[in-house]
Protein backbone atom coordinates (compact mmCIF):
# COMPACT_ATOMS: atom_id res chain seq x y z
CA UNK A 1 0.00 0.00 0.00
CA UNK A 2 1.47 3.29 -1.10
CA UNK A 3 1.73 6.04 1.50
CA UNK A 4 -0.95 8.68 1.47
CA UNK A 5 0.44 12.19 0.98
CA UNK A 6 -2.83 14.10 1.12
CA UNK A 7 -5.98 13.05 2.88
CA UNK A 8 -9.24 14.97 2.98
CA UNK A 9 -12.10 13.84 5.18
CA UNK A 10 -15.68 15.05 5.19
CA UNK A 11 -14.93 18.31 3.39
CA UNK A 12 -17.90 20.63 3.12
CA UNK A 13 -18.31 24.01 1.55
CA UNK A 14 -21.77 25.48 1.07
CA UNK A 15 -22.69 28.76 -0.56
CA UNK A 16 -26.11 29.59 0.83
CA UNK A 17 -28.31 26.76 -0.37
CA UNK A 18 -25.75 25.52 -2.90
CA UNK A 19 -23.78 22.55 -1.60
CA UNK A 20 -20.69 23.01 -3.77
CA UNK A 21 -18.70 20.44 -1.82
CA UNK A 22 -20.79 18.22 0.41
CA UNK A 23 -18.82 15.71 2.45
CA UNK A 24 -15.95 14.72 0.21
CA UNK A 25 -13.30 12.17 1.21
CA UNK A 26 -10.19 12.04 -0.94
CA UNK A 27 -6.85 10.30 -0.51
CA UNK A 28 -3.88 10.89 -2.79
CA UNK A 29 -1.09 8.30 -2.81
CA UNK A 30 2.42 9.68 -2.94
CA UNK A 31 3.81 9.62 -6.45
CA UNK A 32 0.59 8.94 -8.35
CA UNK A 33 -1.24 10.89 -10.99
CA UNK A 34 -4.76 11.25 -9.69
CA UNK A 35 -7.44 12.77 -11.86
CA UNK A 36 -10.46 14.62 -10.56
CA UNK A 37 -13.34 14.68 -13.02
CA UNK A 38 -17.01 15.47 -13.04
CA UNK A 39 -19.59 17.45 -14.99
CA UNK A 40 -19.61 21.24 -14.86
CA UNK A 41 -20.77 22.45 -11.47
CA UNK A 42 -19.79 19.19 -9.78
CA UNK A 43 -17.63 21.08 -7.28
CA UNK A 44 -14.18 20.32 -8.70
CA UNK A 45 -12.92 23.89 -8.56
CA UNK A 46 -14.32 24.45 -5.06
CA UNK A 47 -12.74 21.23 -3.83
CA UNK A 48 -9.38 22.26 -5.27
CA UNK A 49 -9.75 25.69 -3.65
CA UNK A 50 -10.22 23.97 -0.31
CA UNK A 51 -7.17 21.77 -0.84
CA UNK A 52 -4.96 24.66 -1.90
CA UNK A 53 -6.20 26.96 0.85
CA UNK A 54 -7.87 29.57 -1.33
CA UNK A 55 -11.11 28.83 0.53
CA UNK A 56 -11.79 27.59 4.05
CA UNK A 57 -14.02 24.53 4.47
CA UNK A 58 -17.20 24.74 6.54
CA UNK A 59 -16.44 21.28 7.90
CA UNK A 60 -13.93 18.50 7.46
CA UNK A 61 -10.18 18.16 7.72
CA UNK A 62 -7.21 18.06 5.36
CA UNK A 63 -3.94 16.37 6.23
CA UNK A 64 -0.83 16.80 4.12
CA UNK A 65 2.09 14.51 4.82
CA UNK A 66 0.68 13.71 8.25
CA UNK A 67 0.08 17.33 9.33
CA UNK A 68 -3.31 18.94 9.70
CA UNK A 69 -3.34 21.86 7.25
CA UNK A 70 -7.07 22.61 7.35
CA UNK A 71 -6.57 26.09 8.82
CA UNK A 72 -3.30 26.99 7.13
CA UNK A 73 -3.43 29.95 4.73
CA UNK A 74 -2.68 29.26 1.08
CA UNK A 75 0.84 30.68 1.05
CA UNK A 76 1.81 28.43 3.97
CA UNK A 77 0.57 25.40 2.09
CA UNK A 78 2.63 26.39 -0.93
CA UNK A 79 5.66 26.58 1.33
CA UNK A 80 4.97 23.09 2.58
CA UNK A 81 4.94 21.78 -0.95
CA UNK A 82 1.47 22.12 -2.43
CA UNK A 83 1.86 23.80 -5.81
CA UNK A 84 -1.11 25.09 -7.74
CA UNK A 85 -1.60 26.21 -11.32
CA UNK A 86 -4.58 28.33 -12.17
CA UNK A 87 -7.42 27.25 -14.41
CA UNK A 88 -7.63 30.73 -15.87
CA UNK A 89 -4.10 31.71 -16.73
CA UNK A 90 -2.84 33.95 -13.95
CA UNK A 91 0.62 34.90 -15.07
CA UNK A 92 1.97 38.40 -14.46
CA UNK A 93 1.09 39.82 -17.87
CA UNK A 94 3.13 42.99 -17.45
CA UNK A 95 6.35 41.25 -16.42
CA UNK A 96 8.86 39.36 -18.52
CA UNK A 97 8.84 35.58 -18.76
CA UNK A 98 12.08 35.68 -16.76
CA UNK A 99 10.50 37.61 -13.89
CA UNK A 100 7.43 35.37 -13.89
CA UNK A 101 9.55 32.28 -13.47
CA UNK A 102 12.01 33.98 -11.14
CA UNK A 103 9.19 34.73 -8.71
CA UNK A 104 8.60 31.01 -8.39
CA UNK A 105 12.26 29.95 -8.57
CA UNK A 106 13.54 32.41 -5.96
CA UNK A 107 11.27 30.85 -3.36
CA UNK A 108 13.90 28.13 -3.19
CA UNK A 109 16.61 30.66 -2.19
CA UNK A 110 18.61 29.75 -5.27
CA UNK A 111 22.08 31.27 -5.50
CA UNK A 112 22.38 31.41 -9.27
CA UNK A 113 18.93 32.73 -10.09
CA UNK A 114 19.38 33.25 -13.81
CA UNK A 115 20.64 29.70 -14.36
CA UNK A 116 17.81 28.23 -12.32
CA UNK A 117 15.26 30.33 -14.23
CA UNK A 118 16.68 29.18 -17.56
CA UNK A 119 16.35 25.57 -16.39
CA UNK A 120 12.77 26.17 -15.25
CA UNK A 121 11.99 27.72 -18.65
CA UNK A 122 13.57 24.80 -20.48
CA UNK A 123 11.27 22.33 -18.71
CA UNK A 124 8.31 23.88 -20.51
CA UNK A 125 10.20 24.87 -23.65
CA UNK A 126 10.19 28.63 -23.07
CA UNK A 127 13.94 29.15 -22.71
CA UNK A 128 14.14 31.27 -25.87
CA UNK A 129 11.39 33.63 -24.73
CA UNK A 130 12.80 34.77 -21.38
CA UNK A 131 12.99 38.52 -22.13
CA UNK A 132 9.52 38.67 -23.68
CA UNK A 133 6.68 40.35 -21.79
CA UNK A 134 4.44 37.50 -20.68
CA UNK A 135 1.22 39.19 -21.78
CA UNK A 136 2.43 39.19 -25.39
CA UNK A 137 2.96 35.42 -25.52
CA UNK A 138 0.58 33.20 -27.47
CA UNK A 139 -2.15 31.61 -25.37
CA UNK A 140 -0.53 28.19 -25.48
CA UNK A 141 2.77 29.66 -24.31
CA UNK A 142 0.99 31.50 -21.50
CA UNK A 143 -0.49 28.17 -20.37
CA UNK A 144 2.99 26.63 -20.46
CA UNK A 145 4.37 29.52 -18.45
CA UNK A 146 1.63 29.03 -15.88
CA UNK A 147 2.56 25.37 -15.57
CA UNK A 148 6.26 26.24 -15.58
CA UNK A 149 5.72 28.51 -12.59
CA UNK A 150 3.96 25.72 -10.74
CA UNK A 151 6.79 23.29 -11.54
CA UNK A 152 9.47 25.80 -10.55
CA UNK A 153 8.16 25.68 -6.99
CA UNK A 154 9.35 22.05 -6.93
CA UNK A 155 6.14 21.03 -5.17
CA UNK A 156 5.63 17.63 -3.60
CA UNK A 157 2.01 17.80 -4.71
CA UNK A 158 1.14 19.69 -7.87
CA UNK A 159 -2.49 20.61 -8.49
CA UNK A 160 -3.12 21.20 -12.18
CA UNK A 161 -6.48 22.90 -12.71
CA UNK A 162 -7.60 22.23 -16.30
CA UNK A 163 -4.08 22.55 -17.67
CA UNK A 164 -4.76 21.57 -21.28
CA UNK A 165 -7.45 24.16 -21.85
CA UNK A 166 -6.42 26.15 -24.90
CA UNK A 167 -3.67 23.76 -26.00
CA UNK A 168 -3.36 22.70 -29.62
CA UNK A 169 -3.34 18.94 -30.28
CA UNK A 170 0.43 18.85 -30.68
CA UNK A 171 0.97 20.71 -27.45
CA UNK A 172 -1.09 18.16 -25.51
CA UNK A 173 1.37 15.37 -26.39
CA UNK A 174 4.26 17.40 -25.00
CA UNK A 175 2.26 18.26 -21.90
CA UNK A 176 1.45 14.62 -21.19
CA UNK A 177 5.12 13.66 -21.48
CA UNK A 178 5.95 16.50 -19.07
CA UNK A 179 3.45 15.30 -16.46
CA UNK A 180 4.58 11.69 -16.76
CA UNK A 181 8.11 12.88 -16.08
CA UNK A 182 7.06 14.47 -12.79
CA UNK A 183 6.02 11.27 -11.02
CA UNK A 184 6.94 9.64 -8.74
CA UNK A 185 9.00 12.53 -7.31
CA UNK A 186 5.90 14.72 -7.40
CA UNK A 187 2.31 13.69 -6.79
CA UNK A 188 -0.08 15.16 -9.35
CA UNK A 189 -3.74 16.02 -8.88
CA UNK A 190 -5.16 16.67 -12.31
CA UNK A 191 -8.49 18.41 -12.88
CA UNK A 192 -9.26 17.85 -16.52
CA UNK A 193 -12.14 17.89 -18.96
CA UNK A 194 -10.32 16.19 -21.79
CA UNK A 195 -11.11 12.48 -21.25
CA UNK A 196 -8.33 11.31 -23.57
CA UNK A 197 -5.79 13.08 -21.39
CA UNK A 198 -7.36 11.72 -18.21
CA UNK A 199 -7.46 8.12 -19.43
CA UNK A 200 -3.92 8.31 -20.78
CA UNK A 201 -2.37 9.88 -17.69
CA UNK A 202 -4.31 9.01 -14.57
CA UNK A 203 -3.50 6.04 -12.39
CA UNK A 204 -6.56 6.66 -10.28
CA UNK A 205 -9.65 8.74 -10.90
CA UNK A 206 -12.15 10.35 -8.55
CA UNK A 207 -15.48 11.41 -9.99
CA UNK A 208 -17.43 14.23 -8.39
CA UNK A 209 -21.08 14.91 -8.96
CA UNK A 210 -23.19 17.51 -7.17
CA UNK A 211 -20.55 18.05 -4.51
CA UNK A 212 -20.14 14.38 -3.61
CA UNK A 213 -17.79 11.60 -4.62
CA UNK A 214 -19.66 9.44 -7.11
CA UNK A 215 -16.89 6.92 -7.64
CA UNK A 216 -13.17 6.50 -7.11
CA UNK A 217 -10.84 3.89 -8.56
CA UNK A 218 -8.73 2.72 -11.47
CA UNK A 219 -9.50 4.15 -14.92
CA UNK A 220 -10.94 0.83 -16.09
CA UNK A 221 -13.27 0.68 -13.09
CA UNK A 222 -14.43 4.23 -13.65
CA UNK A 223 -15.04 3.55 -17.31
CA UNK A 224 -17.17 0.52 -16.41
CA UNK A 225 -19.08 2.29 -13.64
CA UNK A 226 -22.70 2.64 -14.58
CA UNK A 227 -23.46 5.59 -12.30
CA UNK A 228 -20.51 7.50 -13.77
CA UNK A 229 -21.66 6.82 -17.29
CA UNK A 230 -25.10 8.10 -16.47
CA UNK A 231 -24.00 11.19 -14.62
CA UNK A 232 -21.07 12.22 -16.69
CA UNK A 233 -19.49 10.23 -19.48
CA UNK A 234 -22.74 9.41 -21.21
CA UNK A 235 -24.04 12.94 -20.94
CA UNK A 236 -20.85 14.49 -22.14
CA UNK A 237 -20.44 12.07 -25.04
CA UNK A 238 -24.01 12.56 -26.11
CA UNK A 239 -23.29 16.27 -26.34
CA UNK A 240 -20.25 15.80 -28.63
CA UNK B 1 24.63 49.08 -16.38
CA UNK B 2 22.82 51.79 -18.31
CA UNK B 3 20.49 52.37 -15.38
CA UNK B 4 23.35 52.60 -12.89
CA UNK B 5 25.18 55.10 -15.12
CA UNK B 6 22.09 57.25 -15.41
CA UNK B 7 21.59 57.31 -11.64
CA UNK B 8 25.21 58.24 -11.03
CA UNK B 9 24.99 60.92 -13.73
CA UNK B 10 21.94 62.45 -12.04
CA UNK B 11 23.81 62.56 -8.73
CA UNK B 12 26.85 64.10 -10.45
CA UNK B 13 24.62 66.73 -12.03
CA UNK B 14 23.10 67.59 -8.66
CA UNK B 15 26.61 67.96 -7.24
CA UNK B 16 27.66 70.17 -10.14
CA UNK B 17 24.60 72.37 -9.62
CA UNK B 18 25.85 73.04 -6.09
CA UNK B 19 28.65 75.13 -7.57
CA UNK B 20 26.76 76.99 -10.28
CA UNK B 21 23.19 77.62 -9.10
CA UNK B 22 22.17 81.10 -7.92
CA UNK B 23 21.31 81.28 -4.23
CA UNK B 24 17.54 81.17 -4.72
CA UNK B 25 17.50 78.02 -6.82
CA UNK B 26 20.26 76.49 -4.73
CA UNK B 27 18.06 76.75 -1.64
CA UNK B 28 15.05 75.44 -3.57
CA UNK B 29 16.90 72.40 -4.82
CA UNK B 30 18.05 71.46 -1.31
CA UNK B 31 14.41 71.52 -0.27
CA UNK B 32 13.34 69.59 -3.37
CA UNK B 33 15.87 66.83 -2.77
CA UNK B 34 14.54 66.19 0.73
CA UNK B 35 10.96 66.24 -0.55
CA UNK B 36 12.02 63.84 -3.30
CA UNK B 37 13.23 61.40 -0.64
CA UNK B 38 9.75 61.60 0.88
CA UNK B 39 8.23 60.92 -2.54
CA UNK B 40 10.67 58.05 -3.15
CA UNK B 41 9.36 56.40 -0.02
CA UNK B 42 5.86 56.95 -1.30
CA UNK B 43 6.83 55.47 -4.66
CA UNK B 44 8.08 52.28 -2.98
CA UNK B 45 4.61 51.76 -1.52
CA UNK B 46 2.44 53.15 -4.30
CA UNK B 47 4.48 52.91 -7.49
CA UNK B 48 6.07 49.52 -6.99
CA UNK B 49 3.74 47.69 -4.61
CA UNK B 50 0.42 49.33 -5.51
CA UNK B 51 -0.40 50.50 -1.97
CA UNK B 52 -2.33 53.73 -2.35
CA UNK B 53 -1.87 55.50 0.98
CA UNK B 54 -3.26 58.89 1.85
CA UNK B 55 -1.55 58.95 5.22
CA UNK B 56 2.10 59.51 4.51
CA UNK B 57 2.04 62.92 6.24
CA UNK B 58 1.85 60.89 9.45
CA UNK B 59 5.21 59.24 8.75
CA UNK B 60 6.76 62.51 7.58
CA UNK B 61 5.67 64.29 10.74
CA UNK B 62 6.68 61.32 12.92
CA UNK B 63 10.20 61.83 11.61
CA UNK B 64 10.05 65.58 11.93
CA UNK B 65 8.63 65.68 15.46
CA UNK B 66 10.68 62.67 16.51
CA UNK B 67 13.85 64.58 15.72
CA UNK B 68 12.57 68.06 16.61
CA UNK B 69 11.10 67.23 20.02
CA UNK B 70 14.26 65.42 21.11
CA UNK B 71 16.35 68.46 20.22
CA UNK B 72 13.87 70.90 21.73
CA UNK B 73 13.08 69.14 24.99
CA UNK B 74 16.04 66.83 25.63
CA UNK B 75 18.83 68.86 24.08
CA UNK B 76 19.93 66.10 21.71
CA UNK B 77 22.39 66.97 18.95
CA UNK B 78 21.39 66.67 15.31
CA UNK B 79 22.97 63.31 14.46
CA UNK B 80 21.17 61.08 17.00
CA UNK B 81 17.99 63.10 16.62
CA UNK B 82 17.99 62.55 12.84
CA UNK B 83 18.56 58.85 13.31
CA UNK B 84 15.80 58.48 15.88
CA UNK B 85 13.44 60.61 13.79
CA UNK B 86 14.05 58.38 10.78
CA UNK B 87 13.29 55.28 12.84
CA UNK B 88 10.18 56.97 14.26
CA UNK B 89 8.84 57.24 10.71
CA UNK B 90 9.41 53.52 10.17
CA UNK B 91 7.86 52.62 13.53
CA UNK B 92 4.79 54.74 12.85
CA UNK B 93 4.43 53.08 9.44
CA UNK B 94 4.73 49.64 11.02
CA UNK B 95 2.01 50.46 13.52
CA UNK B 96 -0.25 51.95 10.86
CA UNK B 97 0.44 49.06 8.49
CA UNK B 98 -0.37 46.40 11.07
CA UNK B 99 -3.89 47.80 11.31
CA UNK B 100 -4.50 49.45 7.93
CA UNK B 101 -3.14 46.66 5.71
CA UNK B 102 -6.06 44.47 6.64
CA UNK B 103 -7.81 46.59 4.04
CA UNK B 104 -6.94 47.28 0.41
CA UNK B 105 -7.79 49.67 -2.38
CA UNK B 106 -10.17 52.49 -1.53
CA UNK B 107 -10.56 51.27 2.06
CA UNK B 108 -6.81 51.49 2.52
CA UNK B 109 -6.88 55.09 1.28
CA UNK B 110 -9.57 56.00 3.78
CA UNK B 111 -8.04 54.15 6.72
CA UNK B 112 -4.59 55.66 6.17
CA UNK B 113 -6.18 59.09 5.79
CA UNK B 114 -7.94 58.64 9.14
CA UNK B 115 -4.73 57.56 10.83
CA UNK B 116 -2.96 60.64 9.52
CA UNK B 117 -5.78 62.88 10.71
CA UNK B 118 -5.66 61.24 14.13
CA UNK B 119 -1.93 61.95 14.20
CA UNK B 120 -2.49 65.58 13.25
CA UNK B 121 -5.14 66.07 15.93
CA UNK B 122 -2.88 64.41 18.49
CA UNK B 123 -0.17 66.95 17.68
CA UNK B 124 -2.68 69.75 18.23
CA UNK B 125 -4.03 68.20 21.43
CA UNK B 126 -0.59 68.08 23.00
CA UNK B 127 0.10 71.62 21.89
CA UNK B 128 2.00 72.43 25.09
CA UNK B 129 4.72 70.01 23.97
CA UNK B 130 4.43 70.11 20.18
CA UNK B 131 3.81 73.80 19.73
CA UNK B 132 0.35 73.06 18.35
CA UNK B 133 -0.65 75.06 15.29
CA UNK B 134 2.36 77.31 15.45
CA UNK B 135 5.00 74.65 15.80
CA UNK B 136 8.44 75.65 17.02
CA UNK B 137 11.80 76.67 15.61
CA UNK B 138 14.56 74.10 16.04
CA UNK B 139 17.27 75.52 18.37
CA UNK B 140 20.47 76.42 16.53
CA UNK B 141 22.55 74.14 18.76
CA UNK B 142 20.56 71.16 17.56
CA UNK B 143 21.21 71.86 13.89
CA UNK B 144 24.87 70.88 13.88
CA UNK B 145 25.76 67.36 12.81
CA UNK B 146 29.33 66.06 12.65
CA UNK B 147 30.65 69.62 12.72
CA UNK B 148 28.45 70.66 9.79
CA UNK B 149 26.11 73.55 10.42
CA UNK B 150 22.92 72.47 8.67
CA UNK B 151 21.54 75.98 8.97
CA UNK B 152 24.17 77.22 6.49
CA UNK B 153 23.39 77.07 2.76
CA UNK B 154 26.46 75.13 1.59
CA UNK B 155 26.51 72.24 4.08
CA UNK B 156 22.73 72.04 3.92
CA UNK B 157 22.74 71.41 0.19
CA UNK B 158 25.47 68.81 0.46
CA UNK B 159 23.74 67.00 3.32
CA UNK B 160 20.49 67.02 1.34
CA UNK B 161 22.38 65.60 -1.63
CA UNK B 162 24.00 62.96 0.58
CA UNK B 163 20.62 61.88 1.93
CA UNK B 164 19.13 61.91 -1.55
CA UNK B 165 22.00 59.88 -2.99
CA UNK B 166 21.71 57.27 -0.26
CA UNK B 167 17.96 57.06 -0.72
CA UNK B 168 18.19 56.84 -4.52
CA UNK B 169 20.84 54.15 -4.61
CA UNK B 170 19.01 52.26 -1.88
CA UNK B 171 15.85 52.51 -3.96
CA UNK B 172 17.66 51.23 -7.03
CA UNK B 173 19.13 48.28 -5.13
CA UNK B 174 15.74 47.52 -3.63
CA UNK B 175 13.82 47.39 -6.89
CA UNK B 176 16.51 45.20 -8.46
CA UNK B 177 16.51 42.79 -5.55
CA UNK B 178 14.43 39.66 -5.18
CA UNK B 179 12.23 41.47 -2.70
CA UNK B 180 11.74 44.22 -5.28
CA UNK B 181 10.45 41.63 -7.71
CA UNK B 182 7.97 40.41 -5.09
CA UNK B 183 6.81 43.99 -4.48
CA UNK B 184 5.89 44.37 -8.15
CA UNK B 185 4.29 40.92 -8.11
CA UNK B 186 1.99 42.07 -5.29
CA UNK B 187 0.99 45.09 -7.34
CA UNK B 188 0.36 43.06 -10.48
CA UNK B 189 -1.51 40.08 -8.99
CA UNK B 190 -1.75 39.51 -5.27
CA UNK B 191 -3.63 36.22 -5.48
CA UNK B 192 -1.09 34.76 -7.88
CA UNK B 193 1.70 35.81 -5.55
CA UNK B 194 0.01 34.11 -2.64
CA UNK B 195 -0.12 30.90 -4.66
CA UNK B 196 3.62 31.17 -5.18
CA UNK B 197 4.00 31.05 -1.40
CA UNK B 198 4.34 34.76 -0.62
CA UNK B 199 2.43 36.12 2.35
CA UNK B 200 0.84 39.31 0.99
CA UNK B 201 0.40 40.87 4.43
CA UNK B 202 4.02 40.33 5.42
CA UNK B 203 5.33 41.69 2.12
CA UNK B 204 3.13 44.77 2.26
CA UNK B 205 3.99 45.42 5.89
CA UNK B 206 7.69 45.26 5.03
CA UNK B 207 7.07 47.73 2.20
CA UNK B 208 5.20 50.09 4.52
CA UNK B 209 8.08 50.07 6.98
CA UNK B 210 10.60 50.86 4.23
CA UNK B 211 8.33 53.57 2.91
CA UNK B 212 7.96 54.99 6.43
CA UNK B 213 11.73 54.91 6.86
CA UNK B 214 12.13 57.15 3.81
CA UNK B 215 9.33 59.45 4.93
CA UNK B 216 10.72 59.61 8.47
CA UNK B 217 14.19 60.47 7.19
CA UNK B 218 12.75 63.20 4.96
CA UNK B 219 10.74 64.64 7.85
CA UNK B 220 13.64 64.58 10.31
CA UNK B 221 16.10 66.18 7.86
CA UNK B 222 13.56 68.73 6.65
CA UNK B 223 12.84 69.89 10.20
CA UNK B 224 16.46 70.08 11.26
CA UNK B 225 17.80 71.54 8.01
CA UNK B 226 15.20 74.24 7.60
CA UNK B 227 14.83 74.87 11.32
CA UNK B 228 11.11 74.57 11.75
CA UNK B 229 8.86 71.82 13.08
CA UNK B 230 5.11 72.24 12.81
CA UNK B 231 1.81 70.39 12.66
CA UNK B 232 1.21 71.75 9.13
CA UNK B 233 3.44 68.91 7.93
CA UNK B 234 0.94 66.42 9.34
CA UNK B 235 -1.99 67.79 7.33
CA UNK B 236 -3.67 66.18 4.33
CA UNK B 237 -1.85 68.25 1.68
CA UNK B 238 1.42 66.66 2.80
CA UNK B 239 -0.08 63.22 2.23
CA UNK B 240 -1.16 64.20 -1.26
CA UNK B 241 2.05 65.98 -2.21
CA UNK B 242 4.18 62.83 -2.65
CA UNK B 243 1.36 61.24 -4.63
CA UNK B 244 1.40 64.22 -7.01
CA UNK B 245 5.18 64.12 -7.37
CA UNK B 246 5.11 60.41 -8.13
CA UNK B 247 2.20 60.68 -10.56
CA UNK B 248 3.90 63.51 -12.40
CA UNK B 249 7.40 62.07 -12.55
CA UNK B 250 6.42 58.45 -13.07
CA UNK B 251 5.08 55.85 -10.66
CA UNK B 252 7.25 52.77 -10.36
CA UNK B 253 10.32 54.52 -11.78
CA UNK B 254 13.22 55.25 -9.41
CA UNK B 255 13.86 58.72 -10.83
CA UNK B 256 10.18 59.60 -11.07
CA UNK B 257 9.91 61.21 -7.61
CA UNK B 258 12.84 63.58 -8.22
CA UNK B 259 11.56 64.69 -11.61
CA UNK B 260 8.04 65.10 -10.25
CA UNK B 261 9.26 67.06 -7.22
CA UNK B 262 11.36 69.45 -9.34
CA UNK B 263 8.59 70.10 -11.85
CA UNK B 264 5.78 70.46 -9.32
CA UNK B 265 7.86 72.67 -7.04
CA UNK B 266 8.68 75.08 -9.85
CA UNK B 267 5.21 74.91 -11.33
CA UNK B 268 3.75 76.07 -8.02
CA UNK B 269 6.56 78.60 -7.60
CA UNK B 270 5.99 80.02 -11.08
CA UNK B 271 2.21 80.05 -10.77
CA UNK B 272 2.23 81.78 -7.40
CA UNK B 273 4.29 84.65 -8.78
CA UNK B 274 1.54 85.37 -11.34
CA UNK B 275 -1.64 84.44 -9.53
CA UNK B 276 -2.92 83.61 -6.09
CA UNK B 277 -4.75 80.63 -7.57
CA UNK B 278 -1.61 78.51 -7.85
CA UNK B 279 -3.49 75.44 -6.67
CA UNK B 280 -5.80 75.75 -9.68
CA UNK B 281 -2.73 75.66 -11.92
CA UNK B 282 -1.50 72.55 -10.13
CA UNK B 283 -4.90 70.97 -10.53
CA UNK B 284 -4.96 71.81 -14.22
CA UNK B 285 -1.53 70.33 -14.73
CA UNK B 286 -2.61 67.14 -13.04
CA UNK B 287 -5.72 66.92 -15.15
CA UNK B 288 -3.65 67.16 -18.32
CA UNK B 289 -1.29 64.57 -16.92
CA UNK B 290 -3.96 62.04 -16.01
CA UNK B 291 -5.61 62.48 -19.41
CA UNK B 292 -2.53 62.29 -21.60
CA UNK B 293 0.20 60.58 -19.60
CA UNK B 294 -1.39 58.58 -16.77
CA UNK B 295 1.90 56.81 -16.05
CA UNK B 296 3.73 60.08 -15.48
CA UNK B 297 6.55 61.44 -17.59
CA UNK B 298 9.16 58.72 -17.11
CA UNK B 299 6.49 56.02 -16.88
CA UNK B 300 5.11 57.02 -20.28
CA UNK B 301 8.59 57.10 -21.79
CA UNK B 302 9.22 53.61 -20.49
CA UNK B 303 5.88 52.33 -21.70
CA UNK B 304 6.43 53.63 -25.21
CA UNK B 305 9.69 51.75 -25.38
CA UNK B 306 11.84 54.88 -25.41
CA UNK B 307 13.48 53.90 -22.15
CA UNK B 308 12.24 50.41 -21.41
CA UNK B 309 15.36 49.77 -19.33
CA UNK B 310 14.44 52.35 -16.66
CA UNK B 311 14.21 50.53 -13.31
Amino acid sequence: MASVILQAEGLKRHFGGLKAVDGVDLALNAGEIHALIGPNGAGKTTLVSLLSGRQVPDAGAIRFDGTDITRLPAHERVRRGIGYTFQITAIYAGLSVFDNLALAVQRGHTRDLSRAVTEAAARVGLEDLLPQIAGTLSYGHQRLLEIGMGLALHPRLLILDEPTQGFAAGEIEGFMALVRGLVPATTVLLIEHNMDVVMALAERITVLDQGRVLASGLPAEIRANRAVQDAYLGGSHAGD
Amino acid sequence: MRALSLHLAVLALLLALHFVLPAYHHANLARIMVLAVFAMGYNIAFGYTGLLSLGHALFLSAGMFGAGLLIQHFGLTAAPALLIGTLAGAAMAALTGLLALRTAGVSLMIVTLMFAQAGYLTLLYFGAVTGGDEGFPVPAAGRVAFGLNLAAEGPRYLVALGLFALALMGNLALVRSRFGRVMVAMRENEERSRMLGYNPFAVKLGVMVLSGLYAGAAGAFYGVMFGYVGATFATIPYSILPLLYVLLGGAGVTLGPLLGAVLMFYLIDLASSHTTAQLAVTGGALLVLVLFAPKGILGSLRERGLASWLP
